[in-house]
């Protein structure tokens, strides 16, 4: 099975060229020179010094400027729409509306429930009914607010426990409920009655928004039938195929172009509506169209992290082992079809070693802006519930909780039919280097000591994790060009989200051909002149790419050497690449500068291209982790601060220490806040609306919420049989055990324990003194 | 701020060279004396004007002096600093996040001062010394903190991190051996959802250390 072709990343519906496997693979490398040191990015330079142009930053010339109106209700109708106003202010180019024929554009918010572009229906808050295009962005808005609507508001469900009632609005005709999804192994029942201790609890984590640093929006632009579009997005090829076929374009006509993209974490994977209102609206005024949206809207319709209510029964024996794991889920992905509760089972089936799972999960519809694939799509939810679980567990039965999970440690996919082994697993090594580095045993003692009096509370905790992907895969293309002078440029289709990704590639390229990276040019993320690659999602950018990289360089540096060996008359295999130079094995004196080769010279350029192979067959490539962190907690105010925390990762190869290391923090932060302040509010009952729809209301982590002390340990399993360059993914892991491992903590530190997200002073005070009252 | 360096341009000569309203009107239909804040005394002084309702699109001439270069324009009196400097001055470096107050991309000095660009009216900040993440340059050499950035992998997909560098460039200007809490607290007013806090301390650590000239 191969995990990336789920669908979670938008790679399922696209249409997708074959990949022929390489002639010949390349081994695994022995020994490295460059990939694995710390090298800063190929492109800082460029992100340091303001140089580097977003899609945000982008202004063509006799360049629009669009709005979009948005339902201000969470359910309504449209009944009437009058423009009459906007249509005389200055400035303004166009408006299209729910009643404008380019309203009826079909827009697929999954393969089986289609809408349109504007649908006179709002099923939330946020939902597109009209949009404009103005001279400038002020008129823009202003054209906006002169539009009247005559609405009928229709009643609406915001609250997931009251999406079953009889008498709760329908957000959908046919109800409700969106899908149940069952899985089990075992005997159930049977697993419970070997137990020696079973624990039940519920937990809940509330909806997160990705609010990534850049706005979502983009610029289209029409060059006679061929429309380009510059948008800030995760993979160019995925806008392209939607674009296409909504807009009835073939492919070649539809020019995608990402390069710098300010963050994503999956809310940027696919095209977005405005992609399409821009460039109908470009079409209608032959002019450029920029059309980016504000940092409220994204807020309510880019997309969000669903909430998940967890229901979790585990079974223990005395001696640890795992005998049961009954888990149910409810959640939502808003509106439409969006994932409420994809993977949220996930590391209850996986994670640990248990012969009896059950898992049942129910999505359901209520009005609010549809979810997104969000960093480790169901992971942190699943890992909110089991790692808390596994935390009272091990308290029961009286063994460490590191020990415990030492017990349960799978070597091959209980979840996957067939039960696959892992290609390797680092997850023992994880807990037991991370225990070591972190000073788990002596930290855990310490505050088993700490006296009773005193309001400030140290508390040490741990989770761990696996990410269901991670492994990449095909398809990829890409193709590494020499210069006659001994310099490279690469030419690949994926984005660089932040994570590093070209400077990844460019060390590849230096490992395989000597050059410096600091020659290599990196042309990306361009469906008009790159390759094809899935988008940057599902952290497999860096193992489907790094691979398909490398090939390409092995097939340049195959026709190098046999363009020397003409010169030098002697055979190919004796030849090698040193530096700026090929020289013979046999031979050292044998030796000929790259430039000098005449071949080479003659032909202008060698191109190299490099596919990705296939994964290993019957195996599974997922990377393994483990994060320990120390909290104090002040009882009398319900504050946390993060003291520190240590994360152990097993994602295969480093291939960039430095990089690794801040994807490491990144996750990390990004959990604290999903563990500490983050927390989608809806009014439930009374209007329905996001009532924090800003980031002055929704709080994401700032400087003064992270600790200085956050260790990035990797673990490097020499994984041979991933793929070539032997990496794993890395930017999902990182941020799924966090939140547990701070919920673990802070039980540590005063006993009480918190089930719902996020533990903020409030919750965490009432906890504490309805401890007191019962106590 | 002194109106002689720009006597060029509308500040000396306001009466003449504005078209729409006069600055001055403009600051007395909004009728709020924070607003005076950018232009301190001389405003107290003068005799109050009557109140001219200003409309979008009519247009306004100031002069702003950002990195050194002074820029004639003309304007809406409505119009941010983060707008001009983007859309008006292609000066892109500066990040659009929020657009009210609360990420910090669009940061920029204004004497010396970090300052939200989205938050302060480009008429508010004539006569003042503004610098964005382009000034920081020297040529084509990256400044200190930048510098420091790029050693200490202190972002990740940048878009945060020209406000992130505008506020340690601030720090550093007025507490040249920052501690770690004055880090923090320097940079307490942007965002990073990539989730670089770390190396950005590090990095303006580091950066303060090359500025005060040392290497170690």
């Amino acid at each position: 099975m191969n995990d990336t072709d789920r669908g979670f990343y938008n790679s399922r519906d696209i249409p997708v060229p074959e990949t022929p496997m390489p002639d010949r693979n390349p081994k695994p490398w022995e020994k490295t020179e460059v990939i694995g040191k710390p090298l800063p990015r190929v492109d800082a330079y460029e992100r340091v010094s303001g140089n580097a142009v977003y899609p945000s930053d982008i202004v063509l010339p006799n360049m629009l400027h669009g709005a979009i109106l948005r339902s201000p209700y969470p359910h309504c109708l449209v009944q009437a729409i009058d423009t009459s106003a906007a249509e005389k202010m200055p400035g303004v180019r166009a408006i299209i509306t729910v009643s404008s024929p380019e309203a009826d554009l079909s827009w697929p918010y999954s393969p089986e429930v289609k809408t349109k572009l504007f649908d006179p229906h709002c099923r939330f808050e946020g939902e597109e009914i009209a949009a404009v295009a103005t001279d400038t962005i002020y008129q823009a808005w202003d054209a906006i607010r002169s539009i009247k609507v005559k609405y009928t508001i229709l009643p609406f469900v915001a609250d997931e426990a009251k999406a079953f009632a009889a008498d709760a609005p329908r957000v959908h005709t046919d109800g409700n409920k969106l899908k149940t999804e069952n899985y089990s192994r075992g005997d159930i029942e049977k697993g419970f009655a070997d137990a020696d201790v079973v624990l039940k609890e519920t937990y809940r984590s509330e909806s997160e928004l990705h609010t990534p640093s850049e706005l979502h929006g983009c610029v289209a632009q029409w060059d006679g039938d061929r429309l380009s579009i510059w948008q800030s997005t995760q993979g160019v090829y995925s806008i392209q195929a939607t674009v296409a076929e909504i807009m009835g374009l073939p492919l070649s006509k539809v020019r995608v172009i990402g390069h710098y993209m300010g963050g994503g974490f999956g809310s940027k994977l696919r095209a977005d509506k405005f992609t399409i209102i821009a460039a109908v609206l470009a079409r209608k005024t032959a002019r450029p169209v920029k059309l980016f949206m504000t940092r409220e809207e994204t807020m309510l319709a880019a997309g969000n992290r669903p909430p998940a209510s967890m229901r979790l029964k585990a079974g223990v024996k005395r001696d640890g082992i795992l005998t049961a794991l009954d888990f149910a889920v409810t959640g939502t992905g808003g509106a439409y079809p969006a994932g409420g509760t994809s993977l949220v089972d996930w590391l209850v089936r996986d994670l640990y070693s248990c012969p009896n799972v059950r898992t049942e999960m129910t999505d359901i519809y209520i009005n609010a802006g549809p979810a997104r694939p969000f960093r480790a799509p169901g992971h942190p939810q699943c890992s909110w519930a089991l790692e808390q679980m596994l935390d009272a567990l091990a308290e029961r039965i009286g063994m460490d909780p590191v020990d415990l999970r030492l017990k349960n440690i799978p070597s091959f996919s209980q979840a996957r039919p067939g039960n696959p082994p892992y290609t390797t697993t680092g997850l023992r090594e994880c807990l037991i280097e991370g225990a070591k580095a972190f000073g788990w045993y002596e930290a855990r003692k310490k505050t088993a000591e700490q006296k009773a009096d005193n309001h400030l509370r140290r508390g040490v905790g741990m989770a761990a994790a696996l990410w269901f992907a991670g492994g990449g895969g095909p398809p990829s293309t890409v193709i590494v060009k020499l210069f006659s002078d001994g310099s490279v440029s690469l030419n690949m289709g994926a984005s660089d989200i932040g994570t590093g990704t070209k400077t990844v590639m460019a060390m590849v390229i230096s490992e395989e051909l000597g050059v410096k990276p600091e020659v290599i040019q990196i042309e990306y993320a361009d469906t008009g002149t790159t390759q094809y690659a899935t988008p940057s999602g599902g952290s497999k950018t860096v193992p489907t790419e790094s691979p398909a990289v490398r090939a390409a360089a092995v097939h340049i540096k195959q026709q190098l050497l046999a363009l020397a060996a003409e010169d030098l008359k002697t055979d190919a295999t004796y030849l090698a690449l040193s530096g700026d130079a090929v020289i013979s094995r046999k031979d050292p004196s044998q030796k000929l500068k790259i430039k000098d080769i005449a071949g080479l010279k003659k032909r202008g350029l060698i191109v190299g291209v490099g596919y990705r192979g296939p994964n290993p067959d019957g195996k599974v490539v997922n990377p393994f982790a483990a994060q320990f962190c120390e909290v104090e907690v002040n009882t009398l105010t319900g504050e946390i601060t993060v003291l520190r925390f240590l994360g152990a990762h097993d994602s295969g190869r480093v291939m960039n220490r430095l990089t690794f290391d801040c994807q490491v923090c990144g996750g990390i932060t990004m959990g604290i806040g999903f563990g500490l302040t983050e927390e989608r509010i809806l009014d439930r009952d009374q209007t329905g609306k996001m009532v924090n729809r800003n980031w002055h209301d929704y709080k994401i982590p700032t400087a003064m919420d992270v600790p200085a002390d956050i260790i990035s340990l990797p673990i490097e399993t020499n994984d041979k049989e991933a793929n070539t360059t032997g990496a794993k993914g890395l930017g999902e892991p990182v941020t799924i055990p966090t939140a547990a491992a701070i919920a673990n903590a802070v039980y540590n530190a005063v006993g009480v324990r918190i089930t719902n997200t996020p533990i903020n002073p409030l919750r965490l005070c009432n906890a504490l003194t309805s401890r007191r009252k019962e106590g | 701020m002194s109106e002689e360096k720009d006597a060029k341009g509308c500040m000396g000569n306001r009466n003449e060279c504005s078209k729409g309203v006069t600055r001055r009107q403009f600051l007395a239909s909004l009728g709020i004396g924070a607003v005076a804040v950018a232009s301190t005394g001389n405003l107290a002084g003068e005799k109050e004007a009557a109140a001219a309702v200003i409309k979008s699109g009519e247009a306004l001439e100031i002069s702003l002096r950002i990195n050194g270069h002074a820029h004639r324009l003309l304007i809406e009196p409505r119009w941010s600093l983060l707008h001009v400097i983007r859309q008006e001055l292609g000066l892109t470096g500066t990040k659009v996040s929020c657009e009210r107050g609360e990420c910090g991309a669009c940061t920029v000095l204004i004497n010396n001062i970090p300052r939200y660009a989205c938050m302060t009216l480009a008429v508010e900040a004539e006569g003042m010394e503004i610098t964005t993440i382009e000034g920081l340059l020297h040529g084509e050499k990256l400044g200190a903190v930048q510098q420091a950035f790029v050693e200490n992998d202190a972002l990740q997909c940048g878009y945060c991190t020209p406000g992130q560098i505008m506020a340690v460039e601030g720090l550093l200007r007025k507490t040249p051996n920052p501690s770690l809490d004055q880090i923090r607290d320097g940079v307490s007013g942007n965002l990073c959802r990539c989730g670089a806090y770390v190396n950005i301390f590090k990095a303006a650590k580091r950066a303060g250390e090359l500025k005060r000239g040392g290497t170690s």
